[in-house]
C-alpha cells in the first residue's frame, strides 16, 4: 500500500480535500490522527487514578513517562520541572508519538513535514523568553545577549534564530529521509532489507524526539540561568 | 542535450557529490567525538550518564550538517524547482 508517492517528499503534497483555498493535506490529517490517539490514551489512564496500589498499566505507564521527563528536566536545569513539565512532556509525546507510528501501514509521520517542525520550533523559539523573563526578568534576560562581551550582540541574536532553524531541519531531515529511504528500499529489494531499516527507523526516531527535547530544554534552561550558577554552557549550535 | 536533460544530469551528479562531501566530514567528526567520549567514560565510570548525554547533543549538533546536505540532494532528486513537469 502506498499512501504518499515516492517523488513527494512531505505528506504537504497529499491533499485529500480542498474547497477554495483551505486544503486538507496529509500532514494535518496525520497529526490530528496523533493527537487523537495521545488524547485517547491520557483520557483512558486518568480515567480512573488512584494514589492506592490497584493502579491499572495505563496509568503505571504514563507516571513512567511524567517521572522520566522530570527527572530529566532535573538533571538538565537542576530546578523544579513543574513548570516546565507540560510544554517539554507535550513536545517529546507529541514527537516520539509521531516517529513511533511511522512503523505502521498507512501512516506517514506528520514530523516528516517541514511545516510540522517548523512549527514545533516556532513554538521552542517563543517560549526561550517567556521562561526566561519569567525567571530573571526583563532586564536579566536582555542582558544574557551583552555576554561575555557587548561584541557578541549581534552573533547571539543570529544564534538564536539559526539554531530554530537548525532544530525544525534535524528533525525533518532525518525523518523525511527515514521514510524516503524505507519507500527506496521497499521498490529496489522488497524482500527484508526493509524490516531492517525500519528498526533503525524505530531507532532514529525515539533518539531524534530525545535530542529535540534536550535541546528545547537545554536552550530554555540557559535562557533563565542564573548569574551565581556555573551550570554546564553548551554551544547554541550550529 | 535539450535543457531538461542537462538539468536533470547536472542536478543528479550534484546531489551525489553534495551528500559525499557532507557525510565524509560528518563522518570523521563524529568518529572523533564518540572515540573521546569512550576515553572520557573508561576513565570516569561514574559520569556516564552525563557523559553520554552531551555526547548525544553533540552528535546531533554535529549530525545536523549532513543532514543539510542530505536535505538538498533529496530536494534536487525528488523535488527539484528547475526542472519542467
Amino acid at each position: 500500500m502506498e499512501i504518499l508517492k515516492l517523488e513527494y517528499i512531505t505528506p504537504d503534497a497529499l491533499v485529500l480535500w480542498q474547497a477554495g483555498f483551505v486544503k486538507l493535506n496529509g500532514t494535518i490529517l496525520y497529526t490530528w490522527i496523533t493527537m487523537a490517539v495521545l488524547v485517547l490514551i491520557s483520557w483512558l489512564a486518568t480515567r480512573r487514578v488512584t494514589s492506592g496500589s490497584d493502579f491499572g498499566q495505563w496509568q503505571n505507564f504514563l507516571e513512567a513517562v511524567v517521572e522520566i521527563v522530570s527527572s530529566q528536566i532535573e538533571d538538565i536545569s537542576s530546578e523544579q520541572p513543574g513548570r516546565l513539565l507540560a510544554f517539554i512532556g507535550t513536545l517529546f509525546l507529541f514527537i516520539a508519538f509521531s516517529n513511533l507510528f511511522m512503523e505502521l501501514p498507512g501512516y506517514v509521520p506528520p514530523t516528516s513535514s517541514l511545516s510540522t517542525t517548523a512549527a514545533l520550533a516556532l513554538c521552542v523559539f517563543f517560549a526561550v523568553p517567556v521562561y526566561g523573563i519569567a525567571t530573571v526578568g526583563l532586564v536579566g534576560y536582555l542582558k544574557q545577549y551583552a555576554k561575555p562581551t557587548p561584541f557578541m550582540l549581534p552573533f547571539n541574536v543570529m544564534g538564536e534564530f539559526t539554531r530554530t532553524l537548525a532544530l525544525a531541519v534535524r528533525l525533518f531531515g532525518n525523518i523525511m529521509s527515514e521514510t524516503k529511504i524505507a519507500a527506496i528500499l521497499l521498490v529496489v529489494i522488497p524482500l527484508f532489507l526493509p524490516v531492517a531499516m525500519q528498526l533503525l527507523g524505530l531507532l532514529i526516531g525515539m533518539i531524534q524526539a530525545y535530542i529535540f527535547t534536550i535541546l528545547a530544554m537545554l536552550y530554555i534552561a540557559s535562557s533563565e540561568r542564573r548569574e551565581n550558577e556555573a551550570a554546564e554552557a553548551l554551544p547554541p549550535g550550529p | 542535450m535539450d535543457s531538461a536533460t542537462l538539468i536533470s544530469v547536472v542536478s543528479i551528479i550534484t546531489a551525489g557529490i553534495t551528500i559525499a562531501i557532507g557525510a565524509l566530514g560528518t563522518a570523521l567528526g563524529e568518529g572523533r567525538a564518540v572515540a573521546q567520549a569512550m576515553t572520557a567514560i573508561s576513565q570516569q565510570p561514574d559520569e556516564a550518564g552525563t557523559i553520554a548525554r552531551t555526547l548525544f547533543v553533540g552528535l546531533a549538533i554535529i549530525e545536523s550538517v549532513a543532514i543539510y546536505c542530505l536535505v538538498i540532494s533529496m530536494i534536487l532528486i525528488f523535488a527539484n524547482p528547475f526542472v519542467v513537469k
